[in-house]
C-alpha cells in the first residue's frame, strides 16, 4: 500500500469542563457511560486511528451521535481535539498556528455541509467563488473559475440567482462547486446529501462519482446511510459511540462484519446490488495459451478443470469446455482452439453489480470470465460465489 | 423604645446624608471647574460639525433640501408612493411656517444619529464577540434606557453648560442603546452553519466579520438604526430645555404659555419628520434583504 495521504493517530475528543483530566480514566478503561456518570464529561471520540489514501473516497459511517460529524471537523480543526494527531503528508494539522491553519483551510481542504452553508447575500456565482475571494484572488479570476465549476455541476444559467431561489439539490450543487473551485486536494463532505430527497440524492451521488473519475480528489465522506457508503466508498470506516469498530472495503464490511453491530447494519442491504464483481471474483483458474486442442486438453487434465479460458497472446478470446474438446480431438488433435470456443461474447466487467450478472451466471455452464476495459482476463465469477452473495442468510 | 429599627427603617442620619451630598457635589464641581474647559475643547469638533450641518440645511434653498431628501427616499426604497408621502410631509411643515425649526431639528437628529452609529455599531460588534463585554455593556445600556433623561442632564449641564453639545450628548445617551443592542443581537443570530462554512474556507476574523456577519446582520442593524432615529426625535423637546434650537423650543414655549395650536403644530411636525425617516430607513432595510426571501432583486 502506498503511503497514506492522511493519518489520524490516537485522536480523542472529550466534552466537558476539564477534558484533559478525564483522559487517564479512558486510558484506564472506563466506559463512556461511567465517565459521564462520574465526571459529567462526554466522550465524543475515543482513540481514533485512520489511514486515508490519496485519490480515494473514504466514507465514515455511523448513526447520529456516533461522533462522525465531530471527527470530520477535526481534519480542518473546526473542532480542537483533546488529544491526538492528524498528519497530512508530513504536516501535523494540530500543530499549525492560526495563520498556518487559515492557509491550510484555504488551499488544502474544502468542505461541503449537510445544510449547505451558503451565503444568502451572495449570488450563486459569488458563492462558488467564495473560497477564492478568501484567498484574495482577483474578482475576474474568481468569477471565471466559479463559472467553470458551476458549468461542471450543471448549474449554468443560475449565476445571478440567490441561494434562497434554488431547490435543495441545486443549493448543494452550489456547495459542491464552491468546494471544488478552490482546487483543494482534500474534500470533506459532512452528510452532504442527507438533507436531499432520495431521488436527488442518488443523482448527486452519481454526479460525485462522475466528477471523481476526472478529478481524483481525496474525499472524506460522512454519512449515516449504508447504501450511500457502499456506493461511494473505496473504503468505509464504521463509527459507534465515538469508537471505530471496523475499517475496510465495502466487500469486507458486507461479507465479514466484525461484530453484531456491523452485522445488524449490513443485514438489510441488498448485497447483490451493493457489491461489484470485482469484490467477489476469484483468480482465473485456468488460462490456456496454446493453440491446438490436444495441448489444451493436456492443460485441463493437469489442472483438473472442465473449462478453461483461451488467452492467446495475453488477450482473452473465449471459453473452451473439456467435453467439446474431447470430441474434436478424436478427429483432429491439431485443430485450432479458435473454431471450438463457446460463445466468446459472454463476459462481465469488474464494476458490474452482482445482481446484474444473475441471468448470465445462470445461463452459462462455466464461471463467467471477468474482463477489464482492455479485454484482459482478470478473474472469474463462479456460480457458487454469486449464490453465496445473494443468499442473505449466509 | 421610640426609635427601634423594628418600627422605623434604619436609615442614615440626616447629617450623614447631608455630608454625602455636600462632598460628592463639591467633588463633581471641582472636577467641572478643573476639567470643564478641556472637556469642552474635546467636544469642539462635534460642535463645529453640528453648526456646519445646521448652516448647510439653513442656507440651502428649501427646494434643494426637499429634492435631496426625496432622492434619498427614492434611492432607499425605489418607491414612488413613498416619495409622494415624504414630499407631502415636508411641504406641510414648510407651509405652516416651521421650515427653519425643522431644519435645526434635522441637523441635531442627523448628527446624533451619526454619532450613535459611529459609536454604537463597533460597541455592538465588540459585545457580539465577547461574552464578557456583553455582560459589562448590557447593564450600562439598561441604566441608560431607564434613567430619567432629566437626571443625566444635570451632570451634563454642570460640565458643559447649556447649548448644542450637551443637547447632543443627552440625545445620544438616550438614543444609542437600540443600535448597540440590535447590532449585537444581529451578529449573534447569524446562522452558525454559514459562519462555519466561512471558517472552513480559511476566512480570518475580519473576513468573517465583514464578509458574513455584518451583511447577514444588516436587517437587524438597520432596525436598530431606525429605532435610534425615532428615539432621537423623541428627545427633541427635552433637548430644547437645555438650549437646543428647533421644533422642541416652540413646544416648550407652548407648555409654559398654554399655546395649544402652536404646540400641536410643532408636535405634528416632529411626528411628520419621524414618519419620513422611519419609512425611508425601513424601505432601505427591506430592500437590502430581498435575497433572503427568494425574490429576485431588480
Amino acid at each position: 500500500m502506498p503511503d497514506p495521504l492522511i493519518k489520524v493517530e490516537g485522536l480523542y475528543k472529550i466534552y466537558g469542563p476539564s477534558p484533559k483530566e478525564v483522559l487517564p480514566l479512558i486510558h484506564a478503561g472506563s466506559s463512556k457511560a461511567d465517565i459521564l456518570a462520574e465526571t459529567g464529561h462526554t466522550v465524543g471520540l475515543k482513540d481514533i486511528h485512520l489511514e486515508i489514501e490519496k485519490g480515494k473516497i473514504f466514507v465514515i459511517m455511523g448513526l447520529s451521535g456516533s461522533g462522525k460529524s465531530t471527527l470530520i471537523r477535526h481534519f480542518n480543526r473546526l473542532i480542537e481535539p483533546t488529544a491526538g494527531h492528524i498528519y497530512i503528508e508530513d504536516t501535523d494539522v494540530m500543530k499549525l498556528s492560526d495563520r498556518e491553519l487559515e492557509d491550510y483551510r484555504r488551499n488544502k481542504m474544502s468542505m461541503v455541509f449537510q445544510r449547505f452553508g451558503l451565503m444568502p447575500h451572495r449570488t450563486v456565482l459569488r458563492n462558488v467563488g467564495y473560497g477564492l475571494s478568501v484567498q484574495g484572488v482577483s474578482r475576474e479570476k474568481q468569477d471565471q473559475e466559479a463559472q467553470r465549476w458551476l458549468d461542471a455541476v450543471g448549474l449554468t444559467g443560475y449565476e445571478n440567482h440567490f441561494p434562497a431561489q434554488l431547490s435543495g439539490g441545486e443549493q448543494q450543487r452550489v456547495g459542491l462547486a464552491r468546494a471544488l473551485a478552490t482546487n483543494a486536494e482534500i474534500l470533506l463532505m459532512d452528510e452532504a446529501f442527507s438533507a436531499l430527497d432520495p431521488l436527488i440524492r442518488t443523482e448527486m451521488r452519481d454526479q460525485l462519482i462522475e466528477l471523481q473519475k476526472k478529478l481524483h480528489k481525496t474525499i472524506i465522506f460522512i454519512t449515516h446511510d449504508l447504501d450511500e457508503a457502499l456506493h461511494l466508498g473505496d473504503k468505509i470506516a464504521i463509527l459507534k459511540d465515538g469508537e471505530l469498530i471496523q475499517v475496510g472495503t465495502p466487500a469486507q464490511i458486507l461479507l465479514n462484519p466484525v461484530d453484531d453491530y456491523v452485522e445488524a447494519f449490513v443485514r438489510g442491504v441488498n448485497r447483490g446490488r451493493a457489491l461489484t464483481v470485482e469484490a467477489v471474483m476469484r483468480d482465473p483458474r485456468l488460462q490456456i495459451t496454446s493453440d491446438d486442442v490436444d495441448s489444451a486438453l493436456d492443460q485441463m487434465r493437469k489442472a483438473k478443470a472442465t473449462f478453461g479460458y483461451y488467452v492467446p497472446n495475453g488477450t482473452y478470446a473465449g471459453v473452451v469446455a473439456q467435453l467439446d474438446l474431447v470430441e474434436v480431438a478424436r478427429e483432429d488433435g491439431q485443430a485450432s482452439l479458435f473454431d471450438h470456443m463457446i460463445d466468446p461474447s459472454v463476459s462481465v466487467t469488474p464494476d458490474t453489480r452482482i445482481c446484474a450478472t444473475l441471468a448470465e451466471t445462470v445461463a452459462a455452464d462455466f464461471p463467467l470470465p471477468v474482463l477489464d476495459e482492455d479485454g484482459v482476463l482478470i478473474g472469474e465469477l463462479p456460480r457458487e460465489v454469486v449464490f453465496e452473495v445473494l443468499n442473505e442468510e449466509a | 423604645m421610640a426609635n427601634s429599627w423594628l418600627t422605623e427603617f434604619p436609615a442614615l442620619s440626616r447629617e450623614a446624608l447631608r455630608d454625602i451630598k455636600i462632598t460628592s457635589d463639591a467633588a463633581y464641581r471641582t472636577f467641572t471647574r478643573n476639567y470643564g474647559d478641556i472637556v469642552d475643547a474635546a467636544f469642539d469638533p462635534l460642535l463645529r460639525l453640528l453648526i456646519w450641518f445646521e448652516n448647510l440645511l439653513l442656507i440651502a434653498p428649501w427646494w434643494v433640501v426637499i429634492l435631496v431628501i426625496l432622492g434619498l427616499a427614492y434611492a432607499a426604497g425605489r418607491s414612488i408612493p413613498l416619495c409622494i408621502g415624504v414630499l407631502t410631509g415636508l411641504l406641510l411643515i414648510g407651509f405652516f411656517g416651521m421650515w427653519e425649526d425643522a431644519m435645526k431639528t434635522l441637523s441635531i437628529i442627523g448628527v446624533s444619529t451619526l454619532v450613535s452609529i459611529v459609536l454604537g455599531i463597533p460597541t455592538g460588534i465588540l459585545m457580539a464577540r465577547s461574552d464578557r463585554a456583553q455582560s459589562i455593556v448590557t447593564p450600562v445600556l439598561d441604566v441608560m434606557q431607564t434613567m430619567p433623561a432629566f437626571v443625566y442632564l444635570i451632570p451634563v449641564v454642570m460640565l458643559l453648560g447649556i447649548g448644542r453639545v450637551p443637547g447632543l450628548l443627552a440625545v445620544v445617551i438616550y438614543a444609542i442603546p437600540p443600535v448597540i443592542r440590535l447590532t449585537n443581537l444581529g451578529i449573534r443570530l447569524v446562522d452558525k452553519d454559514v459562519l462555519e462554512a466561512a471558517t472552513s474556507y480559511g476566512a480570518n476574523r475580519s473576513q468573517r466579520l465583514w464578509g458574513v456577519q455584518i451583511p447577514l446582520a444588516m436587517p437587524t442593524i438597520m432596525a436598530g438604526i431606525n429605532q435610534t432615529i425615532m428615539m432621537a426625535l423623541a428627545m427633541v423637546v427635552i433637548a430644547a430645555m437645555i438650549g437646543v434650537d428647533g421644533l422642541g423650543r416652540p413646544v416648550l414655549q407652548s407648555i409654559q404659555n398654554q399655546y395649544f395650536t402652536q404646540g400641536m403644530l410643532n408636535g405634528l411636525a416632529i411626528v411628520a419628520l419621524a414618519i419620513v425617516f422611519d419609512r425611508i430607513s425601513q424601505a432601505y432595510a427591506r430592500r437590502s434583504q430581498t435575497h433572503m426571501s427568494g425574490i429576485k432583486s431588480a
